[in-house]
């Protein structure tokens, strides 16, 4: 690029070295998220295989019809996010936008559903320390296994109210115009975070919703 | 600059994620035997994991250096879970085994 544009770092050659650059950065920012969630799903496995029947017993208790429906719509928020880092790339600013908007809509679905499941667990007594009155077979490690499932979903919940933010903020800066053909790097380190979460969803699903 | 993907991929991965997620629902109706239905339902979601790495996070299309990042971090959670277990499996440590 013969101009300088304004997006360019002054420590960087180009924009596409500064796209390395910053691509890599988040790279190495959710290999640390990938060990942060990866201790939790050593912790599941180590117990899983320990009280097998008890996990299975509690994995009973959870919507699986809600489950799926969940993962269906966290992958079409995944695909939404793709097609506005291609709007972007091609400098649709009006597409760009209406793609963010709809990926947060996709998230906020899925963490309404998500919350009418918490719900219903609270309603239903299963939520340890805050109302557990289950009676069923294998007690504690019912409570267990609800204690990973609170967890791990509710660390991943977080993950998206954080990237709900980002994209808000995403939304606001297209609509001024803010990207261009020559320069969509924040909307496609947002989007690797945005697939990083809908990623760990694909684990939790099988894994929390379909051993039962 | 990164590569432009055009989006019919993406719209392709998407239908593939999704006959993969009805696939693995499928799967777990079945309630096969415990290790059996373990191993198909996490080869599902690895191969879907697979997917978003590769297309939605344009990995396929990115520089090696990346691969070596993304490697690493697989290479890492997979020690994790392989140290992990095979140290529970043979100790016995925990109870209930």
């Amino acid at each position: 690029m013969a101009e300088q544009h304004t997006a360019l770092a002054h420590q960087f050659d180009d924009l596409a070295q500064q796209h390395e650059a910053s691509s890599l950065g988040m790279w190495a920012f959710l290999l640390t998220e990938i060990m942060f969630f990866g201790g939790l799903f050593a912790g599941y496995t180590v117990y899983r295989t320990a009280y097998a029947a008890g996990f299975v017993a509690g994995s009973q208790h959870l919507d699986i019809l809600l489950g799926t429906l969940n993962t269906a719509v966290l992958i079409s928020s995944s695909l939404t996010m793709a097609l506005s880092v291609h709007a972007a790339q091609v400098g649709h600013r009006q597409l760009l936008t209406r793609c963010l908007l709809l990926t947060m809509l996709l998230g906020l679905v899925f963490l309404s559903i998500k919350g009418y499941e918490y719900w219903h667990k609270y309603h239903e007594g299963l939520v340890p320390g805050v109302r557990f009155n289950y009676t069923g077979p294998y007690p504690s490690q019912v409570q267990l296994f609800l204690i990973f499932y609170f967890v791990m979903t509710g660390l991943h919940a977080l993950h998206m109210v954080i990237g709900l933010g980002l994209l808000a903020l995403l939304a606001v800066l297209a609509w001024r115009g803010w990207f261009s053909a020559a320069y969509s790097t924040p909307v496609e380190i947002i989007g690797l975070y945005w697939h990083f979460v809908d990623i760990v969803w694909i684990f939790l699903y099988p894994l929390l919703y379909l051993l039962g | 600059m990164a590569d432009v993907v055009a989006p019919r991929i993406y719209y392709r991965v998407f239908a593939i994620l999704l006959a993969c997620t009805a696939l693995t629902w499928w799967v777990s109706r079945l309630h096969l035997n415990s290790p059996l239905g373990v191993i198909v339902a996490l080869t599902i979601a690895l191969g879907k994991a697979l997917l978003v790495v590769l297309f939605f996070m344009h990995v396929r299309y990115s520089s090696r250096l990346t691969w070596v990042l993304v490697g690493a971090g697989v290479l890492w959670v997979g020690h994790l879970l392989l140290l992990t277990m095979s140290d529970y499996l043979t100790r016995g440590t925990v109870p209930g085994w």
